[in-house]
Order: structure tokens, then sequence, then C-alpha cells
């Protein structure tokens, strides 16, 4: 079979138009239900809008730290744990700091405590993969086993630790400018990402491990380190998603991200990232990051049972996968 | 042969490398003078990729000295050896697809700017002009620069590679298997290519198995043979004949 070759800039406009579209075709969807059921508009409506981006918030930061690593060729499948560990470390420390200091000091000694667990077990990722060699699915499912026990033994055997903090409330619920808090917190996550990955060697690193490891080893790339700090980051991020699950629900909990790394995998997919590396932006995983928090706020709207949520999530992610395979191919 | 008096621009003197089992060097002399082109030749298996490993500082020698202009040097690291100006061409060319030209140019040597005054950036404009201006320099067509390799053919991305050694001033390059993956035309104007370099005054040092490429640029040639020395002929003085029989059975006749 003949087929035209085409350039990867014109492969990247397509994958990038083609979630943009996707994009439009499931609010318009949306729009076309409510207007014929509700009688009234979905897309104007901010209370919709702020819906969806608080839905994408929490698994749009867990996927930015996956973009990194779907970028260098690797995956992070342990980040939901390593997140729900960190919720549950920081609920912790905010219990006992929480009555000997003030709210502010307080809220710091958790964050910092999130953030370390957060970047420790993606620095250990980091060790297993980048020194050991072992496979990036092994070596994250391993963390993601370890993470899991370690966060229920830290939260005593419970689902839940509870702790409250008034300023961290404030960033989960409330309001500033007519908008909330956490959308805030994500949009700030994603503006330094993007400046990691396009403006830093760094990024620029990222690209040359997931397309050509042997090459950048032999243009003098420090490859072993930079892929620590890849699975550093996502550590990091999951640490910062773990703060806001805290501020959302004042609980830590074991499960928190368990449902959310197959979300945050389908948004750095349906972004246009190949799971072959080498390829990825983060704001095609922002895109991303829209069009499965719209579905499945939009699945909550026209109530369906949530289940289905996952069930569109998993299509999702094989038939992304599907395409960026069938790009390879035949395009 | 160098004169006496004049350093050669790289020595090596009793290099051996051996991997487990297999002596893959054993004592191995080697001589690149300035603005020569030396082609290194032999069997597969005979060494002369690790030769080109260690001088790239991608292996380290377990005996034996190297010397660029004179200087005893030992390269820990292929930046060390790039930094002291010798930059390697790998028979995979060792690009990366997903990149532009000019940022394969500048892999791992990225050139920074500053945004509004102190926030660090890659300076993906020089990087880009860099591209232009070494294509014009080479003569040789590249397509836009904005445009990763992505499908890029084996002779434009050759060209880019070499591009790549030349754009960091080079004083000695050493290509493996420089034409190997190519078709014909390709093969003649990457040829043609070597060619201009070496009026320009680069020393070379090309890896081939083919020949006509190898009688068509080299001052000299070098033989190795089961990882020794077998034999450094003058190019104008020796025949096709004479190097394989030594590729095949060394000084013994």
């Amino acid at each position: 079979m003949s087929v035209k070759p085409r350039s990867p800039l014109v492969l990247a406009l397509i994958g990038r138009f083609w979630s943009i579209a996707f994009l439009a075709l499931s609010l318009l969807s949306l729009e076309i239900w409510s207007q014929m059921m509700l009688e009234r508009t979905f897309v104007f409506s901010s209370y919709n809008i702020q819906a969806i981006l608080v839905l994408a918030s929490i698994p749009l930061i867990l996927a930015v730290g996956q973009t990194f690593v779907i970028i260098s060729g690797g995956i992070d499948l342990s980040t939901g744990y390593v997140m729900g560990l960190a919720s549950v470390a920081a609920a912790q420390v905010l219990r006992y700091a929480g009555t000997e200091m003030p709210a502010f000091p307080a809220l710091l000694l958790a964050a910092i405590a999130a953030v370390a667990v957060g970047a420790m077990a993606g620095r250990i990722n980091g060790f297993i993969v980048a020194t050991l060699g072992v496979p990036p699915f092994i070596g994250t499912l391993g963390m993601f086993g370890i993470a899991r026990g370690v966060a229920y033994l830290f939260a005593g055997g419970g689902s839940t630790v509870a702790a409250r903090n008034p300023i961290l409330e404030f960033v989960g619920n409330g309001v500033f400018l007519g908008v909330r808090v956490q959308i805030f917190v994500a949009v700030i996550v994603v503006v330094v990402a993007y400046y990691l990955l396009r403006h830093l060697k760094f990024g620029q690193y990222v690209y040359a491990i997931g397309a050509n490891r042997g090459a950048a080893d032999r243009a003098g790339i420090d490859t072993k380190r930079n892929i620590a700090l890849i699975y550093t980051l996502s550590g990091v991020c999951a640490g910062l998603a773990a703060i806001l699950y805290l501020a959302r629900f004042s609980a830590g909990a074991p499960q928190a991200g368990e449902p959310l790394l197959l979300d945050s995998i389908a948004m750095v997919v349906i972004g246009g990232a190949s799971l072959f590396g080498g390829s990825g932006t983060i704001v095609g995983t922002l895109i991303g990051a829209l069009i499965i928090a719209t579905i499945q706020f939009g699945l909550v709207v026209i109530n369906v049972e949530p289940f289905w949520q996952f069930i569109a999530v998993g299509l999702i992610i094989i038939v992304a996968v599907l395409i960026d395979q069938a790009r390879g191919k035949f395009l | 042969m160098n004169t006496p008096t004049e350093m050669p621009m790289i020595r090596l003197r009793g290099i051996s490398k051996r991997f487990g089992a297999v002596q893959a060097l054993q004592g191995v002399d080697l001589d690149v003078g300035r603005g020569e082109v030396v082609a290194l030749v032999g069997d597969n298996g005979a060494g002369k990729s690790t030769l080109v490993k260690i001088m790239s500082g991608v292996f380290a020698a377990d005996a034996g000295k190297m010397f660029i202009e004179g200087q005893a040097e030992v390269f820990a690291t292929p930046g060390a050896a790039r930094a002291a100006g010798i930059e390697t061409i790998y028979q995979d060319l060792a690009l990366v697809g997903n990149l532009t030209i000019g940022e394969n140019i500048y892999l791992g040597r990225e050139p920074m700017r500053r945004i509004m005054g102190f926030l660090p950036a890659l300076d993906r404009e020089k990087m880009h002009a860099a591209a232009r201006e070494v294509a014009a320099h080479l003569d040789i067509e590249i397509a836009d620069p904005l445009r990763p390799l992505g499908n890029m053919s084996g002779g434009q991305r050759q060209a880019v590679a070499i591009s790549r050694a030349i754009h960091w001033n080079a004083r000695l390059l050493i290509m493996d298997e420089p034409t190997a993956a190519l078709g014909v035309p390709e093969q003649r104007r990457v040829i043609a290519l070597i060619k201009q370099l070496k009026a320009k005054g680069v020393s070379i040092l090309i890896v081939s198995h083919n020949m006509t490429d190898v009688f068509e640029v080299a001052d000299r040639i070098v033989v190795l043979l089961r990882g020794e020395n077998a034999g450094d002929m003058i190019a104008s003085a020796t025949t096709h004949e004479e190097v394989v029989q030594r590729m095949v059975r060394g000084h013994r006749t």
C-alpha cells in the first residue's frame, strides 16, 4: 500500500485538531441535549464550566506529571496511590500540627509532607527504572503496591484520615474573583509544567530520551539523572494533587487517587502523546483533561449511572492508542 | 606519515580493550595527522567500532595512551571527547527524529536566552539560525529548519549529522560507515562532502567497508585484523588487492 509520508508537524496538527474537534463535539452534544431536555444552555453556564474545570483539576495535575513520563517513553502506574499516600501523610501531619500551631504554618508543614512523600516515591521509581533498568511498567506497578500498603498503614487501617484547616478549605472550596480557587492551582501547575517542558533543557531531554535514548547518551546527556528527575517530577505532581484532594475533602485517603490513574493516562494519550515516547505536549494534555472531564460531567448531567464513566474513559484510552498506532503505520 | 616535528591531531599507542572473554583490541596504534583523511578498514569484528568508541569517549581503554596534538588525554564521557574537538558521526547517526535540525545540532549543548530579562529559556531562534548557516556553508539542501527530522532521507540525515559536527568546529571528525545505509546518489553526495571538509583542513577518520570510497577520499589506510594492527599504507602507493589481503591475512603474505 503506497501512502504519501506526511510531516510530523502536519500529524501534530491533525492530532491536536481532532482532540479539539472532539471536545467541541462533546460540548455541542451536551448543549443540544440541555436545550431539548432542560430548555437552558449548557455551555454558557458558568456553573457547568466551573464544575468541569473542578472535576478536571486533580487528575490534570497527575496527568501533567504523567505527560513527562510518557514522552520519555515510560509510564507511571503508581501515581494514583502515591497521591493517596501523600494525602494520608499530609492529613496526619495536619492533625498533629493543627493542634500545636496556627493554621498557616500547620498547612505549610502538611504541604511539605505531601510533596516530600510524592518526591521520594517518584525518586525511588526513577532509581528503579533508570539505574536498575526495570521496565517502567513493572517498576511503577511495584511502587503502586508499596504506596498502597504504606498508605493504609499510615491511615491506621481506616479509609480516611480527617483533617481540617481553614486556609486549606478556602483553597478546596473557596471562590476568588468568581472562580473556584482550586482551578487557579491547576492553572499554575500547568503553566509551570509548560515552561519546564517547552523552554528548559530538561524538557528537550525528555523528548530526546523518549525518541532515541542512545542518541541522547552519545550527545553527552546524563539520561539516568534526567529519567530520575522525570519520575520525581511525576511524584511531586502526585503530592500536589494530594494537597488539592485534602483541601477539597478535608481528609486524606489511601484510595484517593485510585480512579484517577486511568483518567490521567487517558488525558495524556488523548492529548496526542505517543505511548512509544518522543511526542506529547502539556497543551495536548490540558485539552485531554477537558475532554475527559466534560464527558464525565456530561454523563452525570444526563443522569447515567456513574460506572459508565469508567467504561467511557477505558474505551477512550483504547481508541486513542489505536489511532496513535495507525498514525505510525498508515499516515 | 607525519614528520616527527609535527604533532598529529590524534595519536593512539598500545590501545587494548577486552569485553569479558573477547579481546577486542590488542596494542593498537593509530595516527591521524592535521588535515589528513585516514581510512580505518578491517573485516567484521576487527575492532574498528570499539576503537572509534574509545576515541569518542564511549568506552575507556583497558591499556594504552591517547594524545591529542601531543597532549595525553583520557575521555571519561562523550562530552569530554567533544570538548576536545572530536566529533563522531555514528552509523545510526545518533539523531533525534522528533527534534528539528537546529535542536539536533545543539542536542546536549543547548543555547539559552532570558525571557523578560530573567527567566531562562532555550534559544530556538539561535538553533534554527545555526541550521540555516551550516546548510549554506556546506552547500547542502535541508528542508525547512523548523520541521522535525521525521521522514528525512538517509542522505539528508547524514548531512544533518555532519552539519552538527561542523558547527562545533570539529578538529577531528570520526565517521563510522558514513555511506553504508545510503543509495548510490546519496553516497556520492556524502563523498563530495567529505572532500569539501578535507579541503577546509578538517582531520577525518573514516571507517568503511567500501573500498571505492576509501581510495577516493583517504590519504592513508590503516588495517585492523582481529583487534591488532595489520597494515598502514599510503593510499596512493597501494592497491585494492593489497588492502583486502591485509584485512584477511594481515602482514603475512
